[in-house]
């Protein structure tokens, strides 16, 4: 019942609920026709999931702040990032980024093959991010900058690998959906869920700009 | 945006309850054009590249100013990205997703800042041969 | 056990059979009560033959109330565990006086004490209030389930898992010798390479996931499923603190998870967020998790002061005094207690421009409080006060908070708190809020919505009489130690020196016993109630003179809640109702349409605790078959898109037919 959108009421805070039973009548004690339909939430709580796990980024964050200048005489980001790299990388996440809109601009057409080819696209260009991230790694780790190095490695190599592991979980996520629209088609259901992971994959870029802003530019700075 | 959200409107069928007034609905408010959607891929590479090549290039010579100016462009960027990507407006679910947008970045800023400033006054307090490391 | 070590290590990681504690002779009864206790219940359950209804009805339901019930029995009988740790204690520490010892050695005293605030703030407060809300707000609201029906019942076994994987620490291992907050260097994997610290990270992060995700569905069941005409100002109060409380959830619960992530980085990848050397620093763990601490104090508050809300006005038959103030307490209430965590660590040293900011942010939030204790007192005033169980709950919380509030404000005060702080006026402290704010408010709120979850009243006598027992028993066990803390005695003490503070622990002891007087006649309550339902009946659904809608509908109420949407238009919706001549619909009825039950959620919790236990126990092989496991199962959930079903309309003809006789038979 609560999945099945319906356009029924709005809940500005203040505002009386725009509803279909008439507001004026004050005898009426009970929405006697059943055209009460509570409104879809998922939209809402995803939404709201989004906004914890910002909360958690919001944690990492803050750790690499206080304790990513503590380099233990050991290599500090000037030595180790690769910004050619790094740049390569966010065009992978936006090219991404873009390619996910097509494909709900597709959806909107309900045109199913093209969702599709677009869904692909975006998903090889998430894998291709993920790639060049597990490359970076393995090459610091190769020279010697271990997150056991230092509270700086540690406190980088979490916050980017977070961040890595949650794209990784948005490509399983994106090719579970590319099964299910395959079986199913665009129902209703599943434009809600290429819905909500579109929000999932526009965050993680969002919280990319934070990190290649404040880990790796702010870092060659120092 | 408002036609574009009607347009989802119509073709969602199993929406139609018949009722008129759909504003702020579920989905209403995370549907965006192509144009949109190419307005915010070119903002955001130019102002992903712009970062780049300022610390890349060290154009500006300062490296104080440079994280500054390097930091608004993220705050550019992320705006850029919740307009035209995640299609942030005071209207969908009724003002409730930018309410809960607001109310999370001050808990963000409220976090980083304040774990800043506590950190910072107990290095200087307690370990002032500490901060000489960095 | 393997003439092969390495095979052993492989197959059973650090697990061996010394990790089961044969040589504690109190873990052993523990465990042989624990034992023949599960025996009796797994075999009562065979021999009823309640294996199929408790799956069908309870385990596997999304129905709202029943989750919500589930919840407040998992936190019962964890209230029993948590307890029994406080006895521990209070007997260890009257008794251990210069030669003497006491029966508890260190290291199991301080997994008490640590094992003692885990639970009884995750695994008793928390499942308190999340089941209470679960229960109340649906029905308060006017709706038939929540937004997302299955994640509820997903949050509740992911609860439930976190709880079992405590509860195994008690007889496989050990639990965290580190207190409840398990700060790092302490709980690093130098000082504590045990297993301890690991039960006590798993079983944080299962339950915090749970948590978490009721948080987010409470949140889009309040803000989305209002029946008609119920604007913010027209919602219950109940619900008004619940909105709050979950919106701290999700606000603070991520933090938590957070830190916690990185501490078992450093115990498991050898990382160096919080420890000695190579640049850690162990203070910004106590940082980030005071971050989420002090919300969640107001997360367990919150929801109390809801509670006593919706008790006063109905016990007083008044309407609320000052609605709209009370809301806006709540409000900045949520708001300020992210601008106070640093008062937990003033003596951290900060300096005095930090602490002055904090303990000014902590006074202030004591206002909106305040104006909560003045609103509830208004209401009474010139009320006609019925002095049920839930009102006397809600009295002794009025008089015992404010005793708790006044020592808290003592407590911001920074010079103060250099005295004061980890000291036993603390603990005093924050009992005195917890059990007289939390602990009275839940007590008060199962009294008060007992009826409408099982369709009779509790018994009378002896609800008062494990009020007065907890009333009492909690000044008696209490006070001692503020007098003890202002004396200069720390928290966390095994063992003491100076004769003279033995009598303050007998008395407090002493008062342990009454409490225990208070819980038992509390499960007295319930039999003598059960045994005496037919006398205690509430065939009218309101027994109290209720004012909100969660009174509308019969007790219990039917799976679907209401037969028809009720529209709202005061906040105090059924009084309104009640007051114009309310007519209760005999015709008309629809088919309704409801969430199906299923069983993903718990075996979910299932595989959850075993990797949870293969991870403590370095048992790689079946932690990555066991999350292999999670992986399937949830992604094979999402393929499932017949999750919904139609009670027929003549079903509903038929329960609603039920009812009215019910209804006429009393007239």
């Amino acid at each position: 019942m609560a999945t099945h959108a319906t356009p029924a009421m709005n809940f500005e805070p203040g505002r009386n609920p725009g509803v279909t039973i008439p507001q004026v009548d004050p005898t009426t004690f009970y929405d006697a026709k059943g055209e009460h339909h509570p409104e879809g939430s998922t939209m809402l709580g995803f939404w709201l999931y989004l906004m914890s796990d910002c909360l958690i980024f919001a944690a990492l964050f803050a750790t690499y702040a206080v304790v990513g200048r503590n380099y233990a005489a050991g290599p500090s980001p000037k030595d180790l990032f690769d910004l050619p790299l790094v740049a390569l990388n966010t065009s992978m996440l936006l090219f991404s980024s873009i390619t996910y809109g097509f494909a709900m601009l597709e959806m909107e057409k309900g045109d199913l093959s093209r969702v599709q080819i677009w869904l692909a696209v975006t998903g090889l260009f998430g894998l291709a991010f993920v790639g060049l991230e597990l490359y970076e790694f393995h090459h610091l780790i190769h020279e010697g900058a271990t997150p056991q190095r230092s509270a700086f490695l540690s406190a980088f190599f979490t916050l980017v690998g977070t961040h890595g592991l949650h794209v990784s979980l948005g490509i399983v996520w994106l090719v579970t959906l590319m099964a299910q629209v395959h079986k199913r088609g665009l129902v209703p259901e599943n434009k809600r869920r290429l819905l909500c992971l579109s929000m999932f994959w526009h965050f993680l870029d969002v919280i990319w700009i934070g990190v290649f802003t404040f880990v790796y530019l702010m870092g060659v700075l120092q | 945006m408002s036609a574009a959200s009607k347009a989802g409107h119509v073709e969602r069928g199993h929406v139609d309850h018949g009722h008129g007034h759909g504003h702020g609905h579920a989905d209403a408010g995370s549907h965006g054009s192509f144009k949109d959607y190419m307005t915010g891929f070119v903002l955001s590479v130019i102002l992903t590249a712009i970062p780049f090549i300022l610390v890349m290039g060290n154009i500006l010579g300062n490296d104080r100013i440079t994280g500054i100016v390097i930091m608004g462009f993220a705050v550019a960027q992320i705006v850029v990205h919740m307009i035209y990507f995640l299609h942030m407006n005071t209207k969908s679910e009724g003002g409730w997703t930018i309410l809960a947008l607001i109310f999370t970045l001050t808990l963000v800023i409220i976090t980083l800042a304040g774990s800043l400033w506590v950190m910072y006054h107990l290095n200087t307090n307690m370990m002032p041969q500490h901060m000489h490391m960095g | 056990m393997f003439s092969n070590p390495d095979l052993q290590k492989l197959l059973f990681g650090r697990l061996t059979l010394d990790a089961v504690p044969l040589h504690e002779p109190i873990l052993l009864i523990t465990f042989a009560m624990v034992g023949l206790g599960g025996v009796a219940v797994l075999g009562a359950l065979t021999y009823f033959r309640l294996w199929g209804p408790l799956w069908r009805d309870w385990f596997t339901s999304v129905d709202h109330k029943k989750i919500g019930i589930m919840y407040i029995v998992l936190a019962l009988v964890m209230l029993l565990r948590g307890f029994a740790d406080a006895l521990m204690m209070r007997a260890q520490q009257a008794m251990a006086f210069g030669p003497n010892e006491g029966y508890l050695p260190p290291h199991h005293y301080d997994q008490i004490f640590t094992a003692h605030g885990v639970i009884m703030i995750f695994f008793v407060a928390m499942p308190l209030v999340t089941g209470l809300m679960n229960f109340v707000v649906p029905l308060q609201i006017g709706a038939r389930d929540v937004a997302f029906p299955f994640l509820n019942n997903f949050s509740f076994w992911m609860t439930v898992s976190g709880a079992v994987t405590v509860m195994a620490s008690l007889f496989v291992g050990e639990f965290a010798r580190t207190g409840w907050l398990a700060y790092p260097p302490l709980s690093g994997p130098a000082m504590s390479p045990g297993v301890g610290v690991d039960y006590y990270i798993w079983a944080l992060q299962i339950a915090g996931i749970g948590t978490l995700l009721s948080g987010i569905n409470l949140i889009a069941t309040i803000v989305k499923m209002r029946a008609p005409g119920m604007t913010m100002m027209k919602m219950p109060v109940f619900t008004w603190t619940a909105l709050c409380t979950n919106i701290l959830i999700v606000a603070a619960f991520p933090i938590l998870t957070a830190v916690l992530a990185l501490l078992s980085l450093d115990r498991y990848v050898g990382t160096h967020f919080f420890s000695n050397d190579l640049g850690g620093n162990p203070m910004m763990y106590v940082n980030l998790v005071w971050i989420w601490g002090h919300p969640e104090v107001y997360i367990l508050i919150l929801p109390a002061f809801g509670v006593f809300s919706e008790i006063v006005s109905t016990f007083s038959s008044k309407r609320l005094f000052g609605y709209a103030s009370m809301v806006y307490a709540t409000v900045v209430i949520t708001i300020l207690s992210y601008l106070v965590w640093l008062h937990h660590f003033f003596t951290m040293g900060s300096g005095s421009s930090v602490n002055s900011f904090f303990g000014i942010t902590t006074m202030i939030i004591s206002i909106p409080t305040g104006a909560k204790i003045f609103n509830w007192l208004f209401t009474m005033y010139k009320g006609r006060i019925r002095f049920e169980v839930p009102m006397l709950w809600t009295v002794g919380f009025m008089v015992t908070f404010v005793i708790g509030g006044m020592t808290g404000v003592l407590l911001a005060v920074p010079p103060a708190d250099f005295v004061l702080h980890n000291s036993l006026f603390l603990i005093a402290h924050f009992h005195n809020v917890i059990i007289g704010g939390v602990l009275f408010g839940m007590l008060a709120g199962i009294t008060y919505w007992f009826p409408k979850a099982f369709g009779f009243k509790l018994d009378d006598f002896w609800g008062k009489v494990s009020f007065w027992f907890w009333l009492t028993g909690f000044w008696v066990a209490f006070m001692p130690l503020y007098v003890l803390g202002l004396m200069g005695v720390t928290r966390r003490v095994q063992h003491f020196d100076d004769p003279s503070l033995q009598i303050w622990f007998i008395i407090a002891a002493f008062g342990a016993v009454l409490i225990l007087c208070g819980i038992a006649s509390f499960a007295i309550t319930l039999v003598v109630s059960v045994l005496r339902r037919e006398q205690l009946r509430d065939t009218t659904g309101d027994p109290w003179g209720g004012r909100t809608l969660e009174w509308a509908t019969s007790s219990p109420p039917p799976d679907y809640n209401f037969a028809f949407t009720p529209v709202i238009h005061d906040h105090d919706a059924w009084w309104d109702m009640k007051k114009r001549g309310y007519a209760r619909p005999m015709q008309g009825f629809q088919a309704i349409h409801m969430p199906k039950s299923t069983a993903a959620g718990i075996i979910l919790g299932v595989l959850s605790i075993v990797f949870a236990f293969a991870m403590i126990w370095y048992i790689w092989w079946l932690a990555a078959f066991s999350f292999a496991a999670i992986a399937v199962v949830a992604i094979g959930h999402t393929f499932n898109y017949n999750r919904d079903f139609y009670i027929p309309a003549d079903e509903v003809v038929r329960t609603e037919g039920q009812r009215t006789a019910l209804l006429a038979e009393r007239v």
